[in-house]
């Protein structure tokens, strides 16, 4: 079946198997940030946004993207860069498996949280799992980046 | 030092963070065949006859792999030092199928829909048989899970495949039963700790191609490349030389990938067709066929006399390995070693164990590797006998720590504690915890009680007198360095932090240097990272090849200046003359001084363009560029290093719980840990290994459970039913350094990455009796075991 959609800003049409995953799709077009670490949508790696929506790539299929817009950590190298600065800071990015699903959906809960909570933080996030950090310096990322981000709003 | 003990960035950080294509399968050629495994639904069984005619029809299949196609040497997958303590009882694929999920017959073709259809079409006949999976009714259980003759343990630790052992020892130092009798107070319990998964977020993966000269590329994610090269070879049957393995980045490991568990299915499919493969294992086979942590049973007999001195333990462990004996004579001996020596006073202590087979999937190596599970027991052990004394276990634990220059009895890798701060560790935790205002419990009222625990731990730094370190540097024609290393980044940072030693050795930015991990054709012999060895072994490697190869920068530099070399000297950027270096006893011109004619003819050359050499004076870079015309002086070092020594680090682990009484569910409010891993050279890297580590522990010591039917069938075959924490699940982890400084290791470095999930376990078994009053000896202490226990106690009252 063909597919008409955008990807990190690009119009595209594609023609997919109808039981194509969105995950597999994405790899197959050099998106290579979006990564499986589970079949049973509980890891969170592969997560994208779909029209401004955080979605698990790994239990959507390709099909459903029919029209939508699609972004992944590719499109978002500017972002990643400077939210990603903060968690290098703090040494919490260790294996990397698990950022590019993480990130997208930090900057999903940044487009649907004002100004959160750390429980709304760690509520938010809870689908993202981390087996290297203990998850303490992704939050104090998180924190630190918000309070720079109020700044730069009040500078 | 500029670099070392400072927090700095990793030198990957950035392409992490940004989602680069840097791991294994985003590097793996794009014409892969796919591989998957037709896996065994029986525990005990033997393939009578497999018919896979249909499946090789199936369009797009290129080859279908049963035990008939498979050399038929055993070997091991445990990634340890040749010659392996572990018993080589495998095959690639055996008639005799040990557990459910074990390999039956190899699939690759060139889509993985085409892959999946003809695993459906092999039809296979099996005989099966009754399984062991009773770790109890293992040893002399008629059922053998290894019957074979060919079954070989190449180190004898008392293993005998004809009695499901693997290996089965007894240490004894002094007479236990006497020193116990004369004690006041005495325990005896037996404690239970389960298999866990590792659940490194990348799955296990390989990628193999053949090259032009013949030789098969092996691209994996491992802890271990120069051993799973030897694994290779040994299990293909081919030499090692014809296969190189290449270490791209790895999401985690954890200890799982120092076991090959996925490169031999690419690799024979490969060697076999000449044509490109993957295995990309899936979660649900990480669950049921991979390396997971040994469950273990201790009994714990330890004695205390009237002033809460501990004058004798005794520590029996029965550790089930599955259905394969990777790692399990290794693992065992660190529940004993690494407990016992907790307790400086033991007059007298006795370990002894026994490793069994049984019909489930085979353990490994897994983050604290046996000490966990000794630590979880011992110290479980004495806290209770603590409140037997009436004391508090903080005040027992500072009355029998390990002190600086003090023992460590039954700890065999130094003579005694030679960099430990314990002391501090413990006053630290105690201090930051508020432990006197909370201990034992507080009543919430609420049917809410908040209960405080403790526990310390040890490990250690590498496997004394076997792992070796390996580091080559070299000088670049533009003068900067590159860093070929062997040790295995799988996150922890190991390739910063070896750069951050070689900045500092080298008085250059970090910058400066390229690290370069791993490719067995080009990087020196490393043994990998696992054993906490990398920083404190590797460490050193590269300290040396720093100090050898700034020595080779002096000769080099001294002929440039036409001086005496010995009157040179290197600030990182030059290497100058200076007269007032004292040559004691008489000078013999060395033979690199000396030049040729023609060699002369060029260093004029160098002169012209180096207008710091009138000022006896020559820069790195005129040095480097040197180094690439007309040169005799290799400026490239390759260094080892082995320690005889393994020196422990310390922690203290303290928790505050809150057990809601009703329905026995427990939250870990705060969790204070307090590490002596000697000089961090990384602050930030030390604390998050620190952080993980806690998170990892509260995993096991709550949730995570491996459990089987009673057909020996996993029920956690994906996150759905192993539940490891989320950042919801781990509360606060507050972490602190108290450091000693350990002589042997490079800046005064220990270990670090295995020690910190070894509280976890005791201090909150510990923390929720002292809510609760019930004493939880089984993991994970789940809610239901905690409920249950709250009801016992109370029917008893």
């Amino acid at each position: 079946m063909n597919i008409n959609f955008w990807l990190n800003g690009v119009n595209r049409h594609a023609e997919i198997y109808p039981d194509t995953l969105l995950i597999d799709f994405l790899r197959e077009q050099g998106c290579f940030s979006v990564k499986r670490g589970c079949e049973t949508a509980n890891c969170g790696l592969c997560t994208v946004l779909m029209d401004g929506r955080p979605v698990l790539s790994c239990s959507t299929l390709a099909a459903r993207i029919e029209g939508k817009k699609i972004v992944t950590l590719e499109g978002m190298q500017r972002e990643a860069q400077e939210f990603g600065s903060f968690l290098a800071n703090e040494g919490a990015e260790q294996c990397g498996f698990c950022n590019p699903g993480f990130i997208m959906n930090v900057f999903a809960m940044l487009n649907e949280l004002k100004d959160p909570t750390e429980d709304q933080i760690k509520e938010y996030l809870a689908g993202n799992l981390c087996r290297c950090s203990g998850f303490v310096s992704q939050t104090t990322s998180i924190l630190k980046f918000l309070k720079y981000k109020k700044a730069q709003e009040e500078a | 030092m500029k670099y070392v003990n400072q927090p700095v960035r990793k030198t990957d950080a950035m392409s992490l963070v940004t989602g680069k294509p840097v791991y294994t399968d985003d590097l793996a050629p794009k014409d892969c065949l796919i591989v998957k495994i037709l896996r065994s639904p029986h525990a005990n069984a033997w393939v009578e006859d497999i018919k896979t005619g249909t499946a090789e029809k199936v369009a797009g299949i290129a080859c279908i792999l049963t035990y008939k196609d498979v050399p038929q040497k055993r070997f091991t997958l445990a990634g340890q030092t040749a010659p392996e303590m572990s018993p080589d009882d495998r095959l690639i694929l055996d008639r005799h199928v040990r557990f459910v999920g074990d390999a039956v017959a190899i699939v690759a073709g060139e889509t993985e829909a085409a892959v999946d259809k003809a695993l459906k079409r092999i039809r296979v006949d099996y005989r099966v048989e009754a399984p062991v999976l009773d770790i109890h009714k293992a040893k002399d259980n008629p059922i053998l899970v290894h019957p074979e003759d060919d079954w070989k343990l190449k180190i004898p630790l008392g293993g005998d495949n004809k009695r499901n052992l693997c290996a089965s020892a007894v240490e004894e130092h002094g007479n236990v039963d006497e020193v116990l009798a004369k004690c006041k107070y005495t325990i005896e319990r037996t404690y239970h700790t389960k298999a866990n998964q590792q659940t490194m977020m990348e799955t296990f993966r390989t990628a193999c191609y053949m090259d032009h000269f013949g030789r098969l590329i092996v691209l994996s994610s491992t802890q271990i490349p120069f051993h799973v090269r030897r694994i290779v070879g040994r299990a293909l049957d081919i030499p090692a030389s014809k296969v190189r393995v290449i270490k791209p980045r790895i999401g985690g490991g954890f200890g799982a990938k120092q076991t090959s568990v996925s490169e031999i299915y690419p690799a024979i499919v490969t060697w076999k067709t000449g044509r490109p493969s993957k295995m990309i294992f899936s979660r649900y086979e990480s669950m049921i066929c991979s390396s997971p942590r040994h469950e273990m049973e201790i009994t714990v007999r330890a004695g205390a006399d009237e002033n809460g001195i501990i004058k004798a333990i005794d520590v029996y462990t029965l550790s089930n390995t599955g259905a394969y004996g990777e790692h399990s004579s290794t693992t065992v001996g660190l529940s004993g070693h690494k407990s016992i020596g907790l307790y400086r006073h033991t007059e007298a202590y006795k370990f002894a164990f026994d490793v069994v087979y049984t019909n489930v999937q085979a353990a490994g190596a897994y983050r604290g590797y046996g000490a966990t599970q000794g630590i979880f027991a011992v110290e479980s052990a004495v806290n209770e006998l603590a409140h037997k004394m009436g004391m508090d276990p903080v005040r027992v634990k500072e009355l029998n720590m390990p002190v600086e220059g003090g023992p460590l009895p039954g700890y065999p890798d130094v003579p005694y504690a030679q960099s430990c701060s314990m002391d501090r560790c413990m006053a630290r935790a105690k201090e930051m915890m508020d432990w006197d205002s909370k201990y034992p419990c507080r009543d919430m009222g609420n049917g809410k009680v908040r209960g405080v625990g403790v526990a310390m731990a040890m490990q250690g730094s590498s496997i004394a007198g076997v792992d070796v370190g390996g580091a080559d540097i070299k000088l670049n024609e533009d003068g900067s360095y590159t860093l070929a290393l062997g040790c295995t980044d799988m996150g922890t940072g190991c390739d910063t932090i070896m750069a951050q030693i070689a900045a500092d050795c080298l008085n250059t930015p970090m910058d400066n240097i390229v690290v370069f991990s791993v490719d067995t054709d080009i990087s020196p012999y490393d043994s990998g990272s696992y054993a906490s060895a990398t920083t404190y072994t590797t460490g050193v490697a590269v300290m040396k090849a720093c100090e050898e190869l700034k020595k080779k920068i002096c000769k080099l530099g001294a002929e440039m200046m036409e001086v005496d070399e010995r009157k040179v000297d290197f600030d990182g950027s030059c290497v100058f003359y200076d007269e007032t270096i004292d040559i004691s006893d008489g000078a013999d011109k060395n033979a690199a001084g000396h030049m040729t004619d023609a060699e002369e003819g060029y260093r004029v050359d160098m002169d012209a363009i180096s207008s710091e050499g009138a000022q006896k004076k020559v820069s790195l870079k005129d040095i480097a560029l040197k180094g690439t015309f007309f040169n005799n002086i290799e400026l490239q070092v390759v260094k080892q290093h082995s320690s005889p020594l393994s020196p422990p680090p310390f922690m203290v682990g303290m928790a505050e719980v809150e057990v809601d009484t009703e329905t026995g569910s427990v939250e870990v409010l705060d969790y204070v840990a307090v590490v002596d891993c000697g000089t961090p050279i990384n602050p930030n890297l030390a604390r998050v290994q620190t952080e993980g580590g806690i998170a990892q522990g509260i995993g096991m010591a709550l949730s995570e459970d491996i459990q089987y039917t009673d057909k020996g069938k996993v029920r956690n075959n994906s996150f759905m039913q192993y539940k490891i924490p989320t950042r919801q699940d781990i509360g606060n982890i507050r972490v602190a350094f108290e450091s000693s400084y350990e002589k042997s290791g490079p800046f005064g470095a220990k270990s670090i990455g295995e020690l910190v999930i070894d509280t976890p376990c005791p201090a909150l078994a510990e923390a929720i009796y002292n809510a609760t009053g019930v004493r939880l000896t089984e993991l994970p202490m789940t809610p239901e075991k905690i409920a249950m226990g709250i009801l016992k106690n109370k029917s008893e009252q």
